[in-house]
């Protein structure tokens, strides 16, 4: 059993998502395409990472909004797959991101002998969203809190640390409170390799839930 | 049957574990910050429904709520009834005499009302233009309930010089957006998980309602509760249940309201009768807008549940229909579409044939639809219950309050 208490103890933080609507709409895939050059970098959030809170339990058919439209709506099952190989946790900078959602469309246009549109689907709407930070009173001194903690919090909590994007030193960072404050350097390492973009939140939970119990020793229930 | 006050921690019981206390801590952010809601009416309609509910939850949190209702005489309503369907997109005769007496109802109530609140939440067009006539003394919000993808321009052109005038909009579906100087929010409307249409249900209290509309359980059971209305497509409905019933032996029932003060409705449900004479398995059940007790046992006892509409608003049927762990087959329409995820909580359909396709599928796949039915219900239980409805206004009062 680990014993070692911090002496910062990590504090969960759940959040709500504000939804607005940034009333611009994309018919066919070259719309799509100048959509996702001109809007504002949040909106490239909304429909990449943070979709990922709109399912929380569900892993859907395609990992981002871009694939989904694409696959359902257009019936362009090519570029849905195209896209939705595209792992947002690969970029550290949104406009990275961006170029490479670009590219990918630009791409496939190219090799159109027409512009691929909605028939009998819906058209895209482009979003942003605010985040409202909302402290869920839960804190861990040890990995055991920890561990318990990452159990009872919100779902929006495991999203709020594990998706936002925040830098190294951030206090909200888990990977970082582990290894300052607990000196769990492996665990660390194992948490920030953790890739929830094949997941849901609830399965990312699931995983973080059995590396803590891999290094507190005997394996618990959730 | 009367229902008994709600209160927060009576959905512990149906809410993700921590729901109701992020909620507390939601409100402490906005704890006494008074929020004022205005609508046209105090009884009947879907946004009264919901401000019943909403006021008394708002006050255990700690947010001190207040409702105002817009008097207007009868010439007022019709106006606005005008105005309601103009910007839902049929044609209307809009006069300035019209327009004259929409907007000295508007000033006059806004003199009589006490309008003081932090957050000021004025719903649908009816009370639109109160804020011309009334200092705002913290952020105005309107909140727009009916469908505006389609308006007619001269209506909304109007309307439009005083939604612009309003720190933000909220509206139910992306689709509904406008081109608007000011934030447009999006909330999808929600369902009430402890409300008599969507308790859990004893088998026995399933049974009599069964037995007592003369429905048998002894076939997979096919349910539509909707409208005797031509964009709800009954009669699509009982031709996709022909095709099926060719292979699988099933019940259908189509469950709606009366029609008699709708003329055309009534002209629908002889048609939907006359489509189904002469089979016994197809059932025609024309029920009170009170039924909520006999809607819930139909969902619970539906193998599948349909909403093959061809032209939507929301369409909380299907969300209905899914927190009872049921597969719903949609038409492709309106927020059917966000509220099925094709292929993981039901199926979204485009015509007669595809419908009874993914009927047949469902009926000959018991294990496929019961994990449907499950994802359903989770995916209600996140997106479209009352709570996150309140969560989602909360937050909107930190943001407009920072």
């Amino acid at each position: 059993m680990d014993s070692r208490e911090a002496l910062r103890p990590f504090e969960f933080t759940a959040c709500l998502e504000l939804r607005e609507m940034l009333g611009r709409s994309a018919w066919d895939e070259r719309e799509l395409l100048s959509g996702i050059e001109d809007v504002p970098q949040e909106s490239i959030f909304y429909h990449t990472h943070s979709s990922f809170l709109r399912s929380r339990y569900l892993a859907a058919p395609y990992p981002n909004d871009f694939a989904t439209w694409a696959a359902i709506q257009v019936r362009d099952r090519v570029l849905g797959e195209r896209l939705a190989a595209v792992d947002p946790f690969d970029y550290s900078e949104l406009e990275t991101l961006r170029g490479e959602l670009i590219t990918i469309i630009d791409d496939h246009l190219g090799n159109m002998q027409s512009v691929p549109r909605i028939v009998y689907g819906e058209s895209f709407h482009f979003m942003r969203s605010t985040i409202i930070e909302v402290p869920s009173g839960v804190t861990a001194r040890t990995l055991e809190e920890f561990r318990d903690g990452l159990r009872r919090v919100d779902l929006s909590a495991i999203y709020f640390h594990f998706f936002e994007p925040r830098g190294r030193r951030d206090p909200a960072a888990p990977a970082e409170w582990l290894e300052d404050e607990l000196g769990e350097t492996q665990l660390a390492a194992l948490v920030r390799r953790l890739n929830p973009y094949i997941s849901s939140l609830d399965g990312l939970r699931d995983r973080l839930l059995v590396l803590c119990d891999q290094y507190l020793g005997a394996p618990r229930h959730a | 049957m009367l229902e008994t006050a709600v209160r927060l921690d009576d959905y512990r019981t149906v809410v993700a574990g921590g729901t109701i206390d992020l909620l507390h801590r939601l409100a402490d952010r906005v704890r006494g910050r008074s929020l004022l809601h205005v609508n046209s009416t105090r009884v009947g309609g879907g946004v009264a429904e919901m401000l019943q509910r909403y006021v008394p939850l708002f006050e255990e949190l700690g947010v001190p709520v207040r409702w105002e209702v817009l008097a207007g005489n009868e010439a007022f309503f019709q106006v606005t009834k005008s105005f309601h369907n103009a910007l839902q997109g049929t044609e209307q005769v809009i006069t300035d005499q019209m327009l004259r007496s929409y907007v000295e109802t508007n000033e006059a109530n806004a003199r009589i009302l006490n309008l003081d609140a932090d957050v000021v939440i004025i719903h649908d067009p009816q009370p639109a233009a109160m804020i011309e006539f009334h200092p705002k003394r913290g952020p105005w919000i309107w909140r727009c309930h009916i469908d505006v993808s389609h308006p007619q321009r001269r209506a909304w052109s109007f309307i439009r010089q005083y939604v612009v005038r309003y720190s933000g909009a909220i509206f139910s579906l992306p689709k509904f957006a406008q081109r608007l100087p000011i934030p447009q929010y999006l909330m999808y409307p929600s369902i009430d998980p402890l409300a008599e249409k969507n308790r859990p249900l004893e088998p026995g209290e399933i049974d009599a309602v069964l037995h007592r509309l003369g429905v048998p359980r002894d076939k997979p059971i096919l349910l539509q509760v909707s409208r005797f209305d031509r964009f709800k497509d009954p009669v699509g409905v009982i031709n996709a249940y022909r095709i099926v019933k060719k292979y699988d032996d099933c019940r259908l029932i189509l469950a709606g309201g009366g029609a008699v003060d709708d003329p055309e409705g009534a002209q629908v449900l002889a048609e939907v009768q006359e489509a189904a004479s002469g089979d016994p398995d197809i059932h025609v059940l024309v029920l009170p807008p009170t039924a909520h007790h006999e809607i819930n046992a139909l969902q619970h006892a539906a193998a599948i549940i349909i909403q093959k509409s061809t032209k939507e608003g929301f369409g909380l049927t299907v969300a209905e229909g899914m927190w009872k762990a049921k597969p719903v087959i949609g038409g492709f329409a309106g927020g059917i579409t966000v509220q099925i995820i094709y292929g993981v909580t039901g199926y979204t359909v485009n015509s007669v044939e595809g419908c009874a396709f993914r009927i047949r599928q469902l009926l000959n796949n018991p294990e496929l639809a019961r994990r449907m039915g499950e994802n359903a219900r989770e995916y209600v239980r996140e997106n479209f219950l009352i709570t996150r409805d309140l969560t989602e206004h909360l937050a909107l009062m930190a943001a407009q309050l920072r």
